[in-house]
């Protein structure tokens, strides 16, 4: 187990300036990816077409910075040859932006789905869907993000705890608007559109999710992609099957 | 890292290296060492050391200066007997026979278990005697027999094709990576179980590394190694298992994969990431 404040022991003060430096380009683009979620569902549901269209420009920032990070991880790993948690810092980075990236892409698809139905007027049903949804998926970046930020096991993994209510929710969500087009059949594509906004949201989850893992996996050393929530928590709590890896750090800083 | 990592549906053998599973637990035991203390006169200078070295495997000690690793390894094959107040208190077992009982003969276990120091130290002789030198020790005279020895003992140590040619010219002509592999070859041409490696490549440019690497890769068929390194990278890249040793002691050991990425020590961890503890 690793704390954030171990990252700046190193003998190297180099060292400790490149993984402070990558690490906070990560939680900075994060915070741009978590506005970009933020910004797009607002910009659907207020019809605000000009916020929509700065979300699709925005897009090409994070597609840089996502290079930007994932050359600085390169270079780490070239130069630097790092071991055990340092190592599981840049792997974990380096796979991070592919998701924050693909939230990106997904907030762009929602703002240009908010730019077609600001276009054709008239609000349609399902936005209170669409609010609820976005508000916690956003709050499940956040918290990722956060957890990420300060190494915190037990927040990434209420964020994968979480992903499975968003889950259900969309399932929910998805037979309520069902009814809707059964209906009224005139409001069958803008309905699709709300559809589609809603299928992105849950995307944006479980990306959220896939980082949280990452932490995870930073933290305590044990990869728990494709394991059961149970089993998830489990490891978290250190009562897993890798009991013996984790060591109870000598009274936290 | 994982228990199953074939679950992500990676071949790893397509990678051109076996999935390495290994678990201490499964593996034959070469060298027991159950509880061993060491001094050098009044000093201490290791502390009830225990781990079980598996057969036909790489195992890497690390750790800073005096740590004791470099004494650790000399006691497998009673090198330190030649430090002057050396006291050995346990026991060494080498395949169940503990090799500090009386009457232990020294020269026979010496042959059994081989060691390579830092710098190569090849004997001013050929090439093809340095080879021999063991051999002729031994009595082994007949020129076909120490013909065959030669030949096999330099290719498996990856030098026959460069010297085959010059085998009857003197061995300090070779350049510092190809020394280094002639006393690689000297060391198993007679056989031995165990290859105890100290810091084989520190005095060698990165090539003749990689190349001495590639041999203890190889060598782990037929051998059983033990090698210290100051060189973090290299033990990662050679062995199989992994010991972690700090003020004598040995704070780690297990599996090179589960040592390098996730040790279960903070000292460790602090050691092979270059962080002050």
């Amino acid at each position: 187990m690793i704390s954030k404040d171990g990252l700046t022991h190193h003998i190297s003060a180099q060292f400790n300036a490149e993984l402070e430096d990558v690490r906070s380009h990560l939680l900075a683009m994060g915070g741009l990816v978590e506005k970009q979620v933020n910004d797009a569902v607002t910009a659907l549901i207020e019809a605000d077409s000009g916020l929509a269209q700065q979300v699709r420009e925005i897009d090409e920032q994070i597609n840089q910075m996502e290079r930007n990070i994932d050359e600085e991880c390169l270079r780490i790993l070239a130069r630097r040859q790092p071991a055990a948690s340092d190592l599981r810092l840049i792997i974990s980075i380096s796979k991070s932006v592919i998701d924050l990236e693909r939230i990106g892409d997904e907030s762009t698809k929602i703002a240009r789905r908010a730019i077609q139905l600001c276009e054709e007027g008239e609000a349609p049903r399902g936005y209170v869907e669409v609010r609820h949804i976005g508000d916690q998926v956003r709050n499940m970046v956040r918290d990722a993000l956060d957890a990420f930020a300060r190494f915190d096991a037990e927040l990434a993994l209420s964020v994968a705890q979480y992903d499975k209510i968003i889950d259900r929710e969309y399932k929910t969500a998805l037979r309520e608007l069902a009814t809707y087009m059964m209906e009224d059949p005139r409001s069958i594509s803008r309905v699709l559109s709300i559809i589609w906004v809603l299928r992105s949201l849950e995307r944006i989850g479980d990306h959220a999710r896939n980082i949280s893992e990452l932490v995870i996996y930073l933290v305590r050393g044990t990869d728990v992609r494709h394991m059961g929530l149970k089993r998830m928590r489990e490891e978290v709590e250190g009562t897993g099957a890798n009991k013996a890896n984790v060591e109870a750090q000598p009274d936290d800083k | 890292m994982q228990h199953d990592s074939s679950a992500h549906g990676i071949n790893m053998s397509a990678l051109g290296r076996s999935k390495q599973s290994l678990s201490l637990a499964d593996e034959t035991v070469a060298i027991e060492v159950p509880g061993l203390n060491l001094f050098y006169g009044e000093k201490q200078a290791l502390y009830d050391v225990s781990l079980n070295i598996p057969k036909q495997r790489v195992t890497a000690f690390i750790g800073p200066s005096g740590c004791g690793k470099s004494t650790l390894l000399r006691t497998f094959n009673r090198m330190n007997d030649l430090v002057d107040g050396c006291r050995v208190e346990g026991e060494i077992n080498l395949y169940g026979h503990n090799i500090y009982r009386k009457g232990e003969d020294v020269a026979e276990l010496r042959r059994r278990v081989g060691m390579v120091f830092q710098k190569p130290n090849p004997f001013p002789k050929t090439i093809y005697e340095n080879v021999v030198y063991g051999l002729r020790i031994q009595g082994i005279n007949k020129k076909r027999v120490l013909d065959e020895a030669v030949e096999w003992a330099l290719r498996g140590a990856a030098l026959w094709d460069e010297v085959k040619d010059r085998l009857h010219e003197s061995a300090l002509g070779l350049s510092g990576g190809q020394q280094q592999r002639l006393v690689i070859a000297r060391t198993i041409a007679v056989e031995p179980e165990v290859l105890l490696l100290d810091e084989p490549c520190s005095a060698l440019d990165p090539i003749s590394t990689l190349k001495v690497e590639e041999l203890i890769y190889e060598l782990k068929s037929k051998f059983t190694i033990v090698i210290v390194t100051h060189n973090m990278q290299q033990a990662a890249r050679v062995s199989d298992y992994t010991a972690f040793m700090y003020m004598g002691k040995m704070v780690e050991y297990g599996d090179t994969d589960t040592l390098f990425t996730n040790p279960a020590k903070k000292q460790t961890e602090d050691y092979i990431t270059g962080r002050y503890g």
